[in-house]
């Protein structure tokens, strides 16, 4: 296939649509790259007078894919709102939400979405890279992953009344505890989830570090960004999916260059807007926005699973924390740059997730009855900052409300959002290797859609402005800026 | 067995449809048994055209999940019509509008403004806001405009079957991939207008004990009551639950867990507004005796508990709403 002009509409196996355009020089080589997002829904705006327990009923809606996020974010805004520090009890059983949240998120994600495209070979046709696919290549590991996925759900419905949509999580703590024997039946779950995380961890070094080709794609420059990368992290600088508020910086060498609290974010984030997307553009602030660049001049940052093991210092649990050390000797070093290796990062915290859920699961307070602290209107501060690692990243719930604990403000930063401008910049890099003299073909195409798929980026949440959702299209003119070519993958 | 020929179409949606469906979990294989997939961007690589050059007809089922609030959402929901013989709106944004026809409300301020300017983050000193067509280098990018609102499904296209909920429940679900299964089977289907859902009132299947006379002074916000009664009633406690107003078919999964119904199933059959229904049967549960002793003034602050009347009663029906569509009437005037 010869053209000058590429577009994929939309991008698919992602939460929503997204449009690629890539335009190209006179040789055929690309001169530029646009990932846009084509939606926007109305969140921030109707939320507005609406009481604080009621918003965090109604922002898990964001998205369906990422509920859990959308409902705890919000939950510790809620919490500073009130000015209360809910119990022990309440915390465990909104970390084990997070982290049923996470193995759901990442399982879905890495076995109907990503390994499809690793493992089920280029010259398949693009309509057999899916789950159905991934089941009939792989029956035993499909069944598995659908089983602990299903774990991980009902998990999330145990605590949170529903998975998709939970409406437990209260200001002060939660409407409900669990009973003993729930909490066994949630530790019989986590030890499942280690197995599979290993098991997974196995499959990946077996279809995959084990193939040349893999790993050369993997290492591919095409698929690097020498970027800053931000999570929160725990007081030891540990993975921490919910429990604290310190968001951590480091830079592409992995030194520490920001450490602040959620509640100071204004102080270390901005958000540029460009006039083709919907989706904002969040950057470093002290650093600045540089535009679509790398580098230390650059504010440009990457959030997600391998953000995240970049950042910390280490991992709590055992097994996850050797899975992390040799996906770093492989990788080369810590921190690692490669995109694809977002996809093996989240095979890492699938087992952490999964440990540190039997780590809760045995502890007795995770089922006292000590679930929360009542409130009430007299202890209102007026203000409310939740920050919290969502699957895709660090998500931010900032809330304004009157004496009363209606909202009169709110900014939601979502973790898809951090990503933007690194997408952006990903898809341009994977397009110039894979797009050259005007010659492209549709599996060089899949492999753009890989570097943007790799982040898992999840367009339901890039869309809560305004309602509606945003399709994905890569388009490709000529030189002569006429479309040559629209290339639609779904809606 | 002939296979289902099944598209699953999108529109402003979060997903968790999608999820829903997902959360078959083992019993999604059987789906796979019985359905041909025709169209399913969330999980599959099909392109709009794999949809546009089906024939008439080809699609046995074609489902819809979110609200209307493109005029993309629009065109996709009419071809999904073309090409299927029976349409099935699937979750509460395609039944009702849902969370996303919150916003189909005249607000004062300017929604790019408060997204693209206000917010406390932005760095934005030129003012820049998306625009549906822009040059650069010589070269236009666009984005699709929006609709003022987010509308039902059946309010662009003729719809068959509902499926509601917010996502739709896993039993309802399996109800629907039943449908399916005696379709595939006997060529038989369900007659047209079918809501795959109770018939009853959540109500009727809640397990919480209702005193023969309901009676309350004050509603109460969850987070200041004392300690919730996990068997009695939440609206004797003073928490307001949609129950009365809301149809059955979700075993009650909120109430159980002392949390009050926020009528994501929608309203009963032949009800044809959800927040009135509720509001009337609030007003019926008022006890009567009570409301005699009350003062005008009393019974002002009791219904002023109510801080967000339309976010409570139409958190999932908005769009379909008397209230709303009087407005939009209004506005084509």
């Amino acid at each position: 296939m010869s053209s000058k002009t590429v577009t994929i509409d939309p991008v698919t196996r992602l939460e929503g649509l997204a449009k690629i355009t890539v335009v190209l020089n006179d040789e055929g080589n690309v001169k530029d790259a646009y990932y846009q997002v084509v939606e926007l829904r109305g969140f921030e705006r109707f939320v507005q007078g609406r009481p604080i327990e009621e918003v965090l009923r109604i922002t898990p809606r964001i998205c369906g894919v990422c509920p859990i996020p959308h409902h705890l974010a919000p939950a510790k805004a809620a919490d500073q709102i009130y000015g209360v520090d809910p119990p022990k009890t309440a915390k465990l059983l909104r970390e084990v939400l997070a982290l049923g949240h996470n193995i759901h998120s990442h399982i879905l994600h890495f076995y109907a979405f990503a390994l499809p495209d690793f493992v089920l070979g280029e010259k398949t046709k693009p309509g057999t890279h899916n789950i159905l696919g991934i089941y009939q290549a792989f029956p035993d590991v499909a069944k598995e992953a659908i089983r602990v996925r299903g774990y991980a759900q009902k998990v999330q419905a145990i605590i949170g009344a529903k998975a998709t949509h939970p409406v437990t999580v209260i200001p002060g703590g939660i409407s409900k505890g669990i009973t003993k024997e729930q909490a066994e039946e949630i530790l019989g779950m986590a030890k499942e989830t280690i197995e599979f995380g290993k098991l997974g961890l196995n499959v990946f070094d077996d279809l995959v570090v084990k193939n040349k080709d893999l790993m050369s794609l993997i290492n591919m420059d095409a698929y690097k960004m020498e970027s800053y990368y931000m999570s929160v992290v725990g007081p030891e600088n540990e993975l921490d999916f919910y429990q604290h508020d310190t968001v951590r910086v480091v830079d592409s060498k992995g030194k520490e260059v920001m450490k602040y609290q959620a509640k100071d974010y204004l102080d270390y984030l901005a958000e540029h807007v460009e006039p083709w997307s919907y989706l904002k553009f969040p950057y470093l602030k002290k650093v600045g926005w540089k535009g679509f660049e790398v580098g230390p001049d650059s504010g440009l940052y990457r959030v997600n699973s391998l953000a995240r093991l970049n950042v910390v210092d280490k991992i709590k649990t055992p097994l996850a924390q050797e899975a992390m050390d040799n996906m770093y000797n492989v990788l080369g070093g810590k921190p690692a740059h490669h995109t694809l290796g977002f996809n093996w990062a989240r095979l890492v915290e699938i087992l952490y997730c999964g440990e540190r859920m039997k780590e809760i699961a045995e502890d007795p307070d995770f089922y006292s009855e000590n679930f929360r602290t009542p409130v009430t209107k007299s202890m209102i501060t007026g203000e409310g900052i939740g920050v919290i690692e969502a699957p895709r990243g660090t998500l931010y719930h900032h809330y304004k409300t009157n004496k009363e604990g209606n909202v009169t403000d709110a900014n939601i930063i979502v973790a898809t959002a951090n990503n933007n401008a690194a997408i952006c910049l990903s898809v341009k890099q994977a397009a110039v290797e894979m797009v050259k003299n005007g010659q492209y073909n549709d599996d060089g195409l899949n492999k753009i859609e890989m570097a943007f798929r790799a982040y898992d980026p999840c367009l339901a949440c890039a869309t809560h402005s305004l309602p509606g959702k945003m399709p994905l299209e890569v388009n490709i003119y000529d030189s002569e800026r006429r479309l040559v070519k629209t290339l639609k993958r779904g809606i | 067995m002939k296979k289902i020929n099944l598209a699953i179409a999108l529109g402003a949606t979060c997903a968790g449809c999608d999820v829903a469906i997902l959360d078959l979990n083992e019993k999604i294989l059987e789906v796979f048994d019985l359905v041909e997939f025709k169209f399913w961007p969330t999980a599959m690589d099909f392109k709009i055209d794999d949809l546009k050059k089906l024939k008439e007809g080809e699609v046995d089922i074609g489902l819809y999940h979110g609200a209307i609030r493109t005029t993309d959402d629009a065109e996709i929901a009419k071809i999904l019509r073309e090409k299927s013989k029976k349409i099935v709106a699937f979750g509460a944004c395609a039944n009702f509008g849902g969370i996303p026809s919150l916003a189909n409300m005249p607000y004062e301020q300017d929604m790019f403004d408060l997204v693209y300017k206000d917010v406390p983050s932005m760095d934005n000193p030129k003012g820049t806001v998306p625009q549906t067509s822009v040059t650069i280098d010589g070269t236009e990018l666009t984005l699709p405009g929006m609709r003022d609102y987010a509308d039902t499904l059946e309010s662009i296209i003729e719809v068959d079957y509902f499926v509601p909920g917010c996502p739709p429940m896993v039993p309802l679900i399996e109800q629907l991939v039943g449908v399916l299964k005696v379709f595939a089977a006997t060529g038989e289907l369900p007659p047209k207008g079918t809501v795959i859902a109770g018939t009853k009132t959540l109500c009727d299947e809640c397990g919480r004990t209702k005193p023969e006379t309901i009676s309350f002074k004050k509603f109460i916000s969850p987070q200041e009551v004392e300690t919730i009664d996990p068997d009695l009633c939440l609206l004797p406690q003073g928490i307001i639950c949609m129950g009365p107003a809301t149809r059955a078919g979700c075993d009650g999964l909120c109430t159980k867990m002392n949390v009050g119904c926020r009528g994501c199933l929608g309203p009963t059959d032949r009800v044809k507004d959800h927040g009135l229904k509720m509001i009337s049967a609030l007003t019926s549960l008022l006890d009567v005796d009570e409301e005699e002793d009350m003062t005008e003034e009393e019974l002002q602050k009791t219904v002023d508990k109510i801080i967000d009347p339309l976010g409570t009663f139409y958190r999932f029906t908005f769009g379909k709403s008397l209230i709303y569509n009087l407005h939009s009437e209004e506005e084509i005037k």
